[in-house]
C-alpha cells in the first residue's frame, strides 16, 4: 500500500513540474512583464532597473528554479490587476468554488446514484424510461441556460432563493463557509443544482450501464442460481463491481467542477475562483493565471490520488497477487 | 423409488421480431438420484435452454410455452417467482463453464460461501465457516482454512472450479446442473474436476446434468445421455448403448466427426449438412471466368520450391520474454519466460503439430514466427536464410507473404466493417499479386470456390456468415498470398465438431493439393494426431519432446507427454465397438 502510494506520489511530483514549466513559459513569453507594470513615461534607465531588481536578466533555468521556489513557498506574487498577493486573492475565493464543487457533487451523487440503479434493475419500466428521456433533455441543455431557467423560476416568479452571491458567511479562520448560516445554505441551492445537473445524468447513465453489464455477469447469474437473496445480489455482488469504473469517471468529473465552474459562477456572480479566472483573462493578468493553472493541476492530481487509493481499497486485484500455477 | 426430476414434453419458446423461435421442443428426460446424465450437442442444440428452464430462469422474453418440470413429483411450474428462489440454491444448483468469470471478484472465497450457506439455513456465522472449510477440503483444496481468506483471482483456474462446485454443494442440493463445467479447462484439470463430480454423484446421491458439446466428456463420465440437435431430442438412452451402438443417423454423424486419439483419418466422413441450404440464385450468381480450377492453377502457377528438399523453416534457441510495466520510470522490469530455448523444424510440405496446454507459450510461438513479437535470443531461418525478427523484418520482406496465418476466432480475425471481397483482396493488392481489380475479383471468387462457399459471399460482410463459414474465408484470405507456409493457430477450436471436421478436411485437401507447409497449433491432442507428420510438445515455455506423429502417440517418450496423453478422453470404449 505505501509503496503504491509513494509511487504514484513520485508520479504526481513529475506532472507537477511539467505543468508549472508551462506556467512558467505562459509568464515568460506572453508579453513583457515590464511593459505591463511600468507606465509610458518611464525611462529606459528606469525599466532596465526594475528589470535587474526582478531578476529578468538571469538565464532562464535560474528564472525557472526561483519560480519553483516561489510555489513550494506559498509565495505567489502579486497580480498585475489589483496589486494584491495572489495566494491572499485565491485563498479567499477557494472556499467558495469549493464548496459549490462539493454540494453539486453530492447532489449528483445522492441522486445519480439511486436512479442509475433503479433505470438499470427496471430498464424496461415507464419509470426508468421517463428518467432517462428527461435527463437526455438536462444534459442537452447548456448549463447557463438552466441556471438561467432556476433563477426565473425560484428566484423571479416563485421568490423562494436568492439568485446571485453567496448570502451570509461564516468565517471559521481564514475560510469563509456558506454552510453555518441559513442565507448561505439558500444561496447555494441554485447554483449548486445548475452545476450538478450535466454531473447527474453522467452519474447515473454510466451507473446504469456498468450495473446493465453487471447484470448479465456469470457471478451474478451464479449468484441467483444459488438463490442469494435478490437485494444482495443487487447491492453486495452487482453494485460494488460498477462502481469500480464509476468511480474513476466521478473523480474526474469533480476536477473539471472545480476547474471549470466559470459559466455558473457568472451567471450566479458566485465569488468564486471561476470569477476570478474570467476577470484575470480579461486583463490579461498573467501571474493569477499562472499561479490558476498550476493550482487546478494540483487539484486535478490530488483527485487522481485519490481515485487510485479508492482502487486499491476496492478491488483486490490490484491489492493482491495472484499465486503462480 | 421416485424419478429426481422428469420433464415431459417441455417446450421453450422465445418471441423474436421474426416470429416465435422454439429454442426446445417437447423434450423428455428423467433423472435418478445420483444418476449423472448428459446434454450433448452442438451450439443451438437447446442444451443450456433446458438447463435454464429446469432453474426457472429462461431470461425474458423467452417462457416455457408447454410441458411440466417435476422435481421429487413437485411441480416446479406451479411455483411462484418467490417460491422458486427458494428452492434455488436449496435443492437445484448450478456449475458455470467458465471459472474465471463465474465468482465475484471483489468478494473473498469466505464471504460467498459463508453467504449462501446462511440464504439457506440459520447457522451462525462460525457454524457456515466451519462447514464452508469442510466443504473445500471435500472438493480438494489444500490448506483451506487460509485460503478462505483469499480473493478469486488468487486461485488457479482448476482451483477456482473447485471453489465453484463447493459453492454448489454448500446448500447440500438434490440436483446440480453442470454447464460445460469443463470446457475452460486443459485436460488435466478436466479429468480431476470429472472426477470429483462422479465421487459427488456417488457419495452424496446428488443427480447431475452435465451440459457439454464434447462426446469425449459424456463418454467418460455420463450414466445416460440424450443427444440434441436443433432444440430436439435425437437419441437418448444409456451412455455405453447410445455412443456405442448410435440408432440415430445424426449421432453416428457426430460421432465420426469427433477426431480419435488412438486413430487417424485420411479424411472424416460422413459429415452432415450443418449449414442451411442455399438457395439456387446464391449458388448461380458467378464471377466471369471464375472457378476452383483457376484458383488452383493460379496457386500452382507461382514460383514455389518443390517438396522434399530440407527444413523450409527451422527455429534454433528461441527465446521470448515479456515484461510488465516498470515498477516506475527506473528499476528492474519483471521478465515473464514464454518461450526458453526452443528449437524445432518444419519439413517442407509437412505438418508439424504443436502441442500444449493453456501458458505453454504456443500462440507465442506462432507470433514469433511471423514477426509479431520479439524473440529476445535465439534465431529463425526460413528456406534457408536467417530471418529478421519482429519489427526488423521489412513489410516488404519475402517471408511477409510467404508466412500466412489463420487465428483462432472467426470471430475477431475479420473486419466486421469491410466486405469479403476486400477482406480477401487484400493480401492480393499488398503484394501486388493481382493489378486490374477484375482481376482480383475473378481470384477472390475462385479462391472462395476452392474453399467451398459460393461466390457470391464476395459481396456480404463477416457478420453474415457462420463461424465455419467464417473460417473458411480465414483461410482463403491465408491462402491467396500465395504462402508456402502457414501457421494455424488453435483454427478449430472455437468450432463445433461436425464445422471442426470440415474445416480439417479443407486444410487436409489444401495441403496435398498445394504441398502447404503447416505449423498446427492445438491443445487437442486427437486434432493434432489427425493433421501432424511431426508434433512438438511444449510446456510452460519449454519444449518437452519432438519427432514423427505416429511414433509420438504410440510411444510417447517424455513423461509429461504420457500423461498428457492418459488424461484426454477418448472414445477406446465406442472404438471397440466397431465405432466408423
Amino acid at each position: 500500500m505505501i509503496g503504491f502510494v509513494l509511487r504514484r506520489l513520485a508520479q504526481s511530483v513529475f506532472v507537477m513540474l511539467a505543468v508549472s514549466l508551462l506556467a512558467f513559459a505562459m509568464f515568460h513569453y506572453v508579453g513583457d512583464p515590464v511593459e505591463v507594470m511600468v507606465g509610458q513615461e518611464t525611462s529606459i534607465e528606469d525599466r532596465e532597473r526594475l528589470r535587474e531588481q526582478l531578476g529578468l536578466n538571469d538565464p532562464v533555468l535560474t528564472q525557472y528554479a526561483r519560480f519553483l521556489g516561489d510555489l513550494v513557498t506559498g509565495n505567489f506574487g502579486f497580480s498585475y490587476r489589483t496589486r494584491q498577493p495572489i495566494g491572499e486573492m485565491i485563498l479567499s475565493r477557494m472556499p467558495a468554488t469549493l464548496e459549490l464543487g462539493f454540494v453539486s457533487l453530492l447532489i449528483s451523487l445522492i441522486i445519480g446514484i439511486p436512479a442509475g440503479i433503479f433505470t438499470a434493475l427496471r430498464s424496461g419500466g415507464l419509470a426508468a424510461q421517463t428518467i432517462l428521456v428527461t435527463t437526455l433533455v438536462g444534459i442537452s441543455i447548456p448549463t447557463f441556460v438552466i441556471g438561467l431557467f432556476l433563477i426565473y423560476l425560484f428566484g423571479v416568479q416563485l421568490g423562494w432563493l436568492p439568485t446571485y452571491g453567496r448570502g451570509d458567511v461564516v468565517e471559521i479562520g481564514w475560510w469563509k463557509t456558506s454552510f453555518a448560516s441559513w442565507s448561505g445554505l439558500r444561496a447555494l441551492i441554485l447554483p449548486a443544482i445548475t452545476l450538478g445537473v450535466y454531473q447527474l445524468t453522467l452519474t447515473m447513465r454510466l451507473v446504469r450501464s456498468e450495473m446493465q453489464d453487471v447484470m448479465n455477469t456469470d457471478f451474478i447469474k451464479f449468484a441467483i442460481a444459488r438463490g442469494i437473496d435478490y437485494r444482495s445480489v443487487h447491492y453486495r455482488h452487482a453494485l460494488r463491481n460498477s462502481m469500480v469504473p464509476v468511480i474513476t469517471i466521478i473523480g474526474l468529473q469533480f476536477g473539471g467542477i472545480i476547474a471549470f465552474s466559470i459559466v455558473t459562477e457568472s451567471v450566479f456572480q458566485w465569488p468564486g475562483m471561476g470569477l476570478l479566472f474570467l476577470d484575470s483573462i480579461r486583463f490579461v493578468d498573467i501571474p493569477v493565471l499562472s499561479v490558476y493553472l498550476v493550482l487546478i493541476a494540483l487539484i486535478f492530481v490530488v483527485i487522481n490520488l485519490i481515485v487510485d487509493i479508492l482502487y486499491f481499497v476496492i478491488d483486490p486485484r490490484v491489492r493482491l497477487k495472484p499465486e503462480a500455477g | 423409488m421416485e424419478d429426481l426430476l422428469t420433464l415431459r414434453d417441455l417446450s421453450v419458446v422465445y418471441p423474436t421480431r421474426f416470429g416465435p423461435f422454439t429454442a426446445i421442443e417437447g423434450i423428455n428426460l428423467t433423472l435418478q438420484k445420483g444418476e449423472i446424465h448428459g446434454l450433448v450437442g452442438e451450439s443451438g442444440a437447446g442444451k443450456s435452454t433446458i438447463g435454464a428452464a429446469i432453474m426457472g430462469l429462461i431470461p425474458a422474453p423467452g417462457y416455457i410455452a408447454q410441458g411440466q418440470v417435476h422435481l421429487d413429483g413437485m411441480d416446479l411450474r406451479a411455483l411462484d417467482a418467490k417460491a422458486y428462489h427458494k428452492l434455488r440454491g436449496a435443492r437445484i444448483s448450478m456449475i458455470f463453464q467458465d471459472p474465471q468469470t463465474s465468482l465475484n471478484p471483489l468478494l473473498t472465497i469466505e464471504d460467498q460461501l459463508v453467504e449462501t450457506i446462511r440464504q439457506h439455513t440459520d447457522q451462525t456465522r462460525t457454524q457456515a465457516r466451519d462447514k464452508a472449510i469442510a466443504l473445500l477440503q471435500e472438493t480438494g483444496i489444500h490448506d483451506a482454512e487460509a485460503r478462505m481468506a483469499e480473493y478469486p483471482h488468487q486461485f488457479s483456474g482448476g482451483m477456482r472450479q473447485r471453489v465453484v462446485i463447493a459453492l454448489a454443494l454448500c446448500t447440500e442440493p438434490d440436483l446440480i446442473i453442470a454447464d460445460e463445467p469443463t470446457t475452460a479447462l486443459d485436460v488435466a484439470i478436466q479429468k480431476q474436476i470429472l472426477q470429483l463430480i462422479r465421487r459427488l454423484a456417488k457419495d452424496r446421491g446428488i443427480g447431475f446434468i452435465l451440459i457439454t458439446h464434447d462426446i469425449g466428456v459424456i463418454a467418460e463420465i455420463t450414466d445416460s445421455v440424450t443427444v440434441l440437435r436443433g432444440g430436439k431430442v435425437m437419441e437418448h438412452g444409456q451412455t455405453a448403448q447410445v455412443l456405442g451402438r448410435p440408432a440415430h443417423s445424426y449421432t453416428r454423424a457426430l460421432m465420426a466427426a469427433v477426431p480419435l486419439l488412438d486413430k487417424r483419418l485420411v479424411r472424416f466422413t460422413n459429415i452432415m449438412d450443418s449449414e442451411p441450404k442455399l438457395s439456387a440464385p446464391e449458388l448461380s450468381w458467378k464471377v466471369a471466368g471464375a472457378s476452383a480450377e483457376y484458383a488452383s492453377d493460379w496457386l500452382l502457377a507461382g514460383d514455389r520450391a518443390q517438396a522434399g528438399d530440407g527444413p523450409v523453416l527451422q527455429v534454433r534457441d528461441l527465446d521470448v520474454t515479456f515484461y510488465g510495466n516498470r515498477p516506475f520510470a527506473f528499476g528492474a522490469r519483471d521478465g515473464f519466460k514464454a518461450l526458453q530455448s526452443v528449437s524445432l523444424q518444419v519439413d517442407r510440405g509437412k505438418v508439424l503439430g504443436v502441442i500444449g496446454e493453456s501458458g505453454s507459450g504456443k500462440s507465442t510461438l506462432a507470433k514469433a514466427i511471423v514477426g509479431l513479437v520479439r524473440p529476445s535470443a535465439g534465431e529463425i531461418t526460413f528456406e534457408g536464410a536467417p530471418l529478421p525478427l519482429g519489427r526488423d523484418r521489412a513489410r516488404t520482406h519475402p517471408a511477409r507473404r510467404k508466412i500466412q496465418m489463420v487465428f483462432q476466432d472467426p470471430y475477431s480475425s475479420l473486419n466486421n466493417r469491410r466486405r469479403i471481397e476486400q477482406i480477401i483482396g487484400e493480401p492480393l493488392r499488398f503484394f501486388g499479386l493481382a493489378k486490374t481489380r477484375a482481376d482480383r475479383r475473378r481470384l477472390v471468387a475462385s479462391v472462395l470456390d476452392l474453399v467451398e462457399m459460393p461466390q457470391r459471399a464476395m459481396l456480404k460482410y463477416p457478420h453474415q456468415f457462420s463461424g465455419g463459414q467464417r473460417q473458411r474465408i480465414a483461410v482463403a484470405r491465408a491462402l491467396v498470398a500465395r504462402p508456402e507456409f502457414l501457421i494455424c493457430d488453435e483454427p478449430t477450436s472455437a468450432l463445433d465438431v461436425s464445422i471442426q471436421a470440415q474445416i480439417l478436411n479443407l486444410l487436409k485437401d489444401l495441403q496435398a493439393t498445394f504441398g502447404l507447409s503447416i505449423l498446427f497449433i492445438s491443445h487437442n491432442l486427437a486434432v493434432v494426431r489427425q493433421m501432424a507428420d511431426d508434433v512438438a510438445v511444449l510446456r510452460r515455455g519449454q519444449l518437452q519432446e519432438s519427432g514423427p506423429a505416429e511414433a509420438f502417440f504410440e510411444a510417447p517418450q517424455a513423461e509429461y507427454s504420457r500423461q498428457l496423453l492418459a488424461e484426454t478422453p477418448s472414445l477406446a470404449m465406442l472404438s471397440a465397438t466397431g465405432h466408423g
